[in-house]
């Protein structure tokens, strides 16, 4: 039971390192959409495997929440911004894709390194969490990092917030408390973003941030 | 029992601040807060006393819930801090009696009123102060308060650099002063003085601990280089307050400095002492020689504070070099020279300050080159002032000499040590003393001559009449002191004994078992000195030669040419001004130092314009140092301005930047 507990939830950790990746390369906003609800579903089955293996019922909550937010309110909402907004469905990228999974690989690499260095003696479960989590978080920095578009941002911007639930969920003995304010936390994020996304369309016609700059009389 | 009536004290004085907020307009508001700061000072300073005299200065601590919530704030009194108590509360008291006249002819009370007291509170918090964050917050708080000041009058664009760059120089040193506490207190925070105290330090912490330390307590006791924000701060708050900025400020300065690196370093080291030698010569001869060359009399004053406090740190600088080596009985003679010389200042210079105030007052200017004659107009002040003058450049039997002399005594046994730097070192900045004393003297020679005789040199200063009783006071009151401490110094060591035996561990022989009230720093095969024998002979001798010549001057009428002084034209521009009094010594060292230069310009043939004699010379640590340091900031905030203006993709990559490079250091860090 303890190795095939330890393999599932690596499994499942590892699948969303992979979902991270799919999302690195994806140009298409729908399918960035709904690349972010599965990589919510899979942090919910991930959660929620964590539930049953530590017997810690309150991660189900955790689970059930990324599932419901993630999974399916927030993704829904953004498809329903992007079609009211008539909003470009293709995402330029700044790097090209092969660079960009180039850096994302050095990235995973980096993560696993510097977390298996700095927690030898922790629960080697909790450590390949942690390192996994670590990866997702670097490559939604690099997601938001490479897209020119808002709703691209906000998409890297919460599949760094699943990382760090991942993280959270991963160590034992978390308190609820603190799932529940980062699960809000981005839940405001998202409202906020979204009110902006509204005024920047509002305004230039776009939701382009390009327009930002020029608007500012900035080079790039 | 004496740290509460310390903090009671504080806490008074803190209320008086609130009280100078509220009634600053009122002529009262003056009167009640300079009389609650004198009552307050008082108090403090008669608990000190009996806690230095009376208690031996046993330690007496107090732990306040407040401040970081595991080490909470710490209070302390030692033997130290209340002889340092004492030199604060002295100088606050009579700056707060002197204020109650002076304060009068303030233009704008509620600039000055909140913050004196405030002010005094800082500096008696900081010598409290048994903590690091205690001292730290007391430290700034002291800094900022006498900043306020400092702006009190600042619609004047003079005064508003001075208070822009004390703000800056302040500042640093206080970051400096953080960083040297954060290394001291270690990483496991030990932030009381008495974890700092009992902690053994890593061998590379001293060196960074002093520098640190030397930049931050230096900058605010004014070591060279970093004095350039006191000549234009100190002169720029009203006279009381420059009084105790330069007067009492400066020995809180040195006060932290001899807390940490006596108290909670206390590894001394040869080299450190010869550093402290080197800045405290090249301090004394720069300060005094830029004082010599000013023609501000106020800058003057507080160019001579820069001289006096290379004086304390040479003796600083001695008493580590001493200790290091285990003299004890040496290191503990240049300690009480130290500390001996510190009160000293702060009576002399706060007496000096206060004449300064009382004459712009009187005459509404600081150009020395614009008065003159002013002891037929202001006796009693220009008395005090004399008195003050005499005392700074050591003559005795003023209480300046005996310090002095302390110090020459603590340098004549350095051929004793065993380091050949030091050996070479301290005889060098023992000639180094001895010409600064002989150009102090012609300082003050010019200070007092140029300021009070002579002839007026313009219409407001022949119009001046003497200040209020109430300042007349405060100078006499000081100018007694200095006469006191002068023929009594016996007295003074032995009561500076239990201070510097609390950090050194030795002290001075007991001085009250010499015969006539004389003082034997070694032996007395070696050298004594009696003060009060000196001012008898003084005053016996120049009765005597008053009465012989009274005796057998004749009375008979002679017709004679008149003696016209040397002055055949009777326009008071012939008389020596500042400027023409400090020419020789510019002469001799102004070419070097102050890469001063002389040009006459004769007018053009036919031209009845007179000709010009312009004299114009630099601050080579000015133009060498900070006049750079501007420059390249100013540079690099150029060049990085071009931040402000990022797309937010490009801030975001910052960011992850930063943290993939942090994360790489981590991953590689062996």
């Amino acid at each position: 039971m303890e190795g095939l507990a330890f393999d599932i939830a690596h499994l499942l950790a590892g699948g969303l390192v992979l979902v991270s990746f799919m999302m690195l390369y994806q140009d298409r906003l729908y399918a960035l959409l709904n690349l972010f609800a599965l990589h919510a579903v899979v942090l919910a089955l991930s959660v929620a495997w964590q539930a049953h293996v530590q017997g810690a019922p309150h991660l189900y909550i955790t689970a059930a929440i990324a599932l419901v937010f993630k999974a399916i309110v927030i993704p829904v909402a953004l498809h329903r911004i992007v079609q009211r907004l008539g909003i470009h469905r293709e995402i330029e990228t700044v790097i090209g894709v092969g660079p960009t999974m180039l850096a994302g690989m050095g990235l995973v690499a980096l993560a696993i390194s510097v977390m298996l260095q700095a927690t030898p003696e922790a629960d080697p479960l909790a450590r390949e969490d942690l390192a996994f989590a670590l990866a997702v978080i670097l490559l939604g920095l690099l997601t938001m990092v490479t897209r020119r578009n808002a709703v691209g941002q906000v998409v890297g911007f919460m599949s760094l917030e699943n990382g760090l639930i991942l993280a959270a969920a991963g160590a034992k003995g978390m308190p609820l408390v603190v799932e529940i304010s980062v699960a809000f936390s981005v839940l405001i994020a998202f409202i906020v973003i979204g009110i902006f996304l509204f005024r920047i369309r509002e305004r230039f016609d776009t939701v382009d941030i390009q327009a930002l700059d020029r608007h500012r009389g900035e080079r790039r | 029992m004496p740290v509460q009536i310390a903090l009671w004290s504080v806490a008074a004085l803190l209320a008086t601040a609130i009280v100078g907020v509220a009634r600053a307009r009122a002529a009262a508001g003056r009167v009640l807060v300079y009389g609650t700061s004198l009552a307050v000072c008082g108090v403090t300073i008669l608990s000190a006393l009996i806690h230095l005299l009376a208690a031996g200065g046993e330690a007496a601590t107090l732990a306040l819930p407040l401040g970081i919530p595991w080490i909470g704030a710490r209070f302390r009194i030692d033997a130290l801090a209340a002889f340092f108590l004492v030199v604060v509360n002295l100088g606050g008291a009579a700056a707060s009696l002197y204020g109650i006249g002076y304060g009068r002819h303030e233009e704008a009370p509620q600039r000055v009123l909140p913050f004196f007291p405030a002010f005094l509170a800082g500096m008696n918090l900081v010598v409290l102060a048994d903590d690091a964050f205690t001292f730290l917050l007391s430290w700034e708080f002291m800094s900022l308060a006498s900043w306020a000041l400092v702006m009190a009058h600042h619609r004047d664009a003079e005064n508003a650099r001075a208070g822009y760059i004390y703000l800056v120089m302040a500042s640093f040193g206080t970051l400096a002063l953080l960083l040297a506490f954060g290394l001291l207190a270690g990483a496991d925070g030990g932030y009381t003085f008495a974890a700092m105290r009992a902690a053994t330090h890593a061998p590379w912490v001293m060196p960074l601990a002093l520098a640190l330390l030397l930049l931050g307590a230096g900058s605010k006791a004014g070591l060279v280089p970093l004095h350039v924000w006191l000549p234009l701060a100190h002169p720029a708050a009203p006279s009381h307050v420059s009084a105790l900025m330069s007067g009492v400020m400066t020995k809180v300065a040195v006060y932290g400095f001899i807390r940490v690196v006596f108290d909670l370093i206390a590894a001394p080291s040869w080299w450190a002492g010869m550093l402290l030698l080197f800045l405290g010569g090249a301090t004394a001869l720069l300060g005094i020689l830029h004082a010599l060359m000013e023609r501000d009399f106020k800058r003057l004053l507080a160019y001579s504070t820069i001289e006096n406090i290379g004086v304390i740190f040479v003796n600083l600088g001695l008493a580590l070099a001493f200790q290091a080596n285990g003299f004890a009985a040496a290191a503990a003679l240049a300690l009480t020279a130290a500390l001996f010389h510190a009160l000293n200042h702060s009576l002399f210079k706060s007496l000096l300050f206060f004449g300064a105030g009382a004459v712009l007052s009187a005459t509404g200017t600081r150009d020395m080159d614009r008065l003159g004659g002013l002891i037929h107009r202001m006796p009693a002040t220009g008395f005090a002032f004399l008195v003050g003058c005499v005392a700074i450049s050591a003559l005795p039997p003023l209480n300046g000499f005996v310090s002095e002399w302390l110090t020459f005594q603590a340098i004549l046994l350095s051929p004793g040590l065993p380091q050949w730097g030091l050996k070479v070192m301290v005889p060098a900045v023992g000639a180094v003393l001895a010409l600064s004393a002989a150009l102090v003297a012609a300082c003050f020679v010019k200070a007092f001559g140029v300021t009070f005789l002579g002839r007026a040199r313009s219409e407001v200063c022949s119009a001046a009449c003497e200040v209020d009783r109430i300042p007349l006071i405060a100078m006499g009151l000081f100018a007694t002191l200095c006469l006191l401490l002068g023929i009594l110094p016996g007295l003074v060591i032995d009561a500076l004994a239990p201070s510097v035996a609390s950090v050194l561990g030795a002290r001075m022989p007991v001085q009250m078992h010499v015969p006539w009230l004389s003082i034997v720093p070694i032996a007395e095969s070696r050298s004594s000195y009696n003060g009060l024998l000196l001012f008898a002979f003084i005053a016996v001798s120049a009765v005597l030669a008053m009465l012989v010549i009274h005796r057998f001057a004749s009375r008979a009428l002679r017709r004679a040419p008149p003696w016209d002084c040397g002055y055949p034209d009777a326009n008071p521009a012939t008389q020596y001004t500042a400027v023409s009094f400090a020419q020789p010594v510019r002469r001799v060292f102004g070419t070097v130092v102050f890469r001063a230069c002389e040009q006459v310009r004769m007018p053009p043939p036919g031209s009845l314009a007179p000709a010009r004699l312009d004299v114009a010379q630099r601050d080579l640590v000015w133009d060498g140092l900070y006049a750079p340091l501007a420059r390249a900031i100013g540079v690099a905030s150029q060049r990085l301005n071009v931040l402000q203006f990022l797309t937010i993709r490009r801030y975001l990559s910052l960011v992850f930047l930063a943290l993939v490079g942090l994360l790489l250091v981590l991953a590689l860090w062996p």
